[in-house]
């Protein structure tokens, strides 16, 4: 498929912004499923990029960005992945391992750019120094800007070669076992994103609702909406009924106990 | 301090507001490795410094540079801490007894407890909740799952950010009271038991491993057809998705030991292959 010059401007703009929701983490504009969406929409196949996007997300789905530890880059393995699925007419499988390894360079680069913004840190400074409140601004946004690059200028280098015999051929060689294997793998490593999101949360008295999510889904047919709304309901008569958050009634307990006084008042305390 | 006696109180207006409002969503923009999301808080209070602090003036050099010092928290959890800074600063603008080490001392003081609640609510419970709603929705090819996802995550997130700077503009320092109570406990608890069941049931049903590896096949006397017995029929007896729950507890004390996420993916493509090689996955 030959990506038409106002194409390469809208996978550039769309790359901008992913690169730019990377780092913000705000308007999630970085997630698969926005990501992949858009750059579907811009070649003209937005249906396999929602598809791509919805496979990746599940994949990324504990993907964050902890404190000052960062996370691998759905932003430049959506773009770049669905380009060379839509563009170099690959299978979606194909798609989704080749989205891996550009996480892992999406993060190198985001290491890399995160360290170059000390810079402008400084250069903040400096501008504190004198007073110079749209200067600051300026530093602030450059840096924003070069975040943005780091995602555009890959996605445009992959777009202006997608096309060409040599990445086709290359794409085209990789044999079926591989594919095959991939497409098996894929509907495993979901439980690695599921792993960081129950790992961030464990709290070994908790886990009790992890297994009854686990056994509600095994033996019924609800969808996700039902069971939110179960584990909603859980959460919620959890909290009314535990007796730590109910101290007012604690209070009210026969005074004999002496042991139990104690427990109360270093609550209360 | 006569010449603010002169020209009145100095007050932040609902603009103000606004538009530091507007900037708080470019917080981590400039995160670097040295103070994190330092130049970010600091160019989010731009439009109040720029109200209280007149321009070529000590203070507002004084006040850039404040802002500028280490700050890190979950972006969003960041709100209410803008919304305090700018009640301090305004009363300092306006000559109360408040110093650097008391506003730095707010910040820091507030950052960690609030991305200790703001992790596991937005990126453990909201955020996979979400997305996993959009991305089920997606695997159609619906539109609908990136939209739901988009409007339904930003909805939350935006209300929360205005909010947030809104109250703690009018609490003040006095939010640090509110914080003591058990609110945030209870948020962050059931956001974690919310999101935990929704983990678990997402580890049943949105995985998929299929092994037909065949143990036996007998032919059935009555009807004459071939039973064929294969390891994935054996566990679904037991119960369905046991292979999916194993493989996450492994996952879980991979990553607990520290093995990067990316390894621990690229070793499932190597047993997927190596599977489906040997004729032992689908």
């Amino acid at each position: 498929m030959d990506i038409s010059g106002v194409q390469i401007v809208l996978i550039f703009i769309v790359a901008c912004i992913s690169g730019m929701g990377s780092i913000l983490d705000e308007f999630q504009t970085h997630r698969p499923l926005i990501a992949c969406t858009l750059i579907g929409l811009v070649l003209g196949d937005m249906k396999t990029g929602i598809i791509i996007g919805g496979t990746l997300e599940m994949i990324a789905l504990g993907w964050m960005n902890i404190g000052a530890a960062v996370a691998p880059d759905a932003a430049l393995a959506s773009i770049i992945s669905t380009i060379l699925v839509v563009a170099g007419h690959q299978q979606i499988g194909a798609g989704i391992a080749l989205a891996i390894p550009l996480a892992a360079a999406g993060q190198v680069l985001t290491i890399l750019v995160r360290t170059i913004t000390v810079g402008f840190q400084h250069g903040a400074d400096r501008a504190a120094k004198e007073g110079n409140l749209r200067m600051m601004d300026w530093l602030h946004m450059s840096a924003l800007l070069l975040q943005a690059m780091r995602i555009a200028i890959p996605a445009l280098v992959v777009a202006l070669t997608v096309g060409t015999s040599a990445v086709r051929n290359m794409l085209d060689a990789i044999p079926e076992v591989v594919t095959g294997g991939l497409n098996v793998a894929g509907g495993m490593i979901v439980v690695v994103g599921y792993a960081m999101v129950i790992n961030m949360m464990r709290a070994g008295y908790l886990m009790p609702f992890f297994f009854l999510g686990f056994v509600v889904a095994a033996f019924t047919n609800f969808n996700l909406v039902a069971l939110g709304v179960i584990g909603l309901v859980l959460a919620l008569i959890f909290i009314q009924l535990h007796p730590k958050y109910n101290t007012q009634y604690a209070a009210a307990a026969p005074a004999g106990d002496s042991g139990l006084d104690d427990d109360l008042d270093d609550e209360l305390d | 301090m006569s010449t603010e006696m002169t020209t009145g109180q100095k007050k932040l207006t609902k603009k103000d507001l606004f538009w530091v409002f507007v900037r708080s969503n470019f917080l981590q923009g400039s995160w670097n490795f040295e103070r994190m999301q330092a130049l970010g808080f600091a160019f989010g209070m731009t439009p109040a410094i720029r109200r209280l602090y007149p321009k070529g003036s000590e203070e507002r050099k004084q006040a850039m540079k404040r802002h500028n010092e280490f700050f890190n928290t979950h972006p969003f959890m960041a709100a209410p801490i803008v919304g305090v800074t700018l009640a301090m600063e305004e009363e300092r603008a306006n000559g109360a007894e408040i110093d650097d080490a008391a506003i730095n001392g707010i910040k820091v003081g507030l950052m960690g407890p609030l991305a200790g609640v703001g992790d596991p609510i937005f990126w453990g419970t909201l955020r996979p909740v979400f997305a996993a709603l959009g991305a089920s929705i997606a695997l159609s090819g619906s539109i609908l799952g990136p939209l739901l996802f988009f409007i339904l995550f930003n909805a939350v997130r935006l209300g929360m950010r205005w909010w947030g700077v809104s109250y703690g503009y009018r609490k003040g320092s006095d939010i640090v009271s509110d914080m003591a109570g058990n609110v945030l406990q209870k948020l962050t608890e059931g956001a974690s038991i919310l999101g935990l069941f929704v983990m678990g049931a997402l580890v049943n049903k949105w995985t998929k491993v299929n092994i037909p590896f065949v143990i036996s096949k007998v032919k059935n006397p009555t009807t004459g057809k071939t039973d064929i017995t294969t390891v994935q029929s054996v566990l679904d007896q037991l119960m369905p998705g046991l292979v999916p729950l194993a493989l996450t507890f492994l996952c879980m004390w991979l990553l607990r030991k520290k093995v990067n996420p990316l390894v621990i993916i690229l070793g499932f493509f190597a047993v997927g292959i190596l599977g489906y090689w040997a004729n032992i996955l689908r």
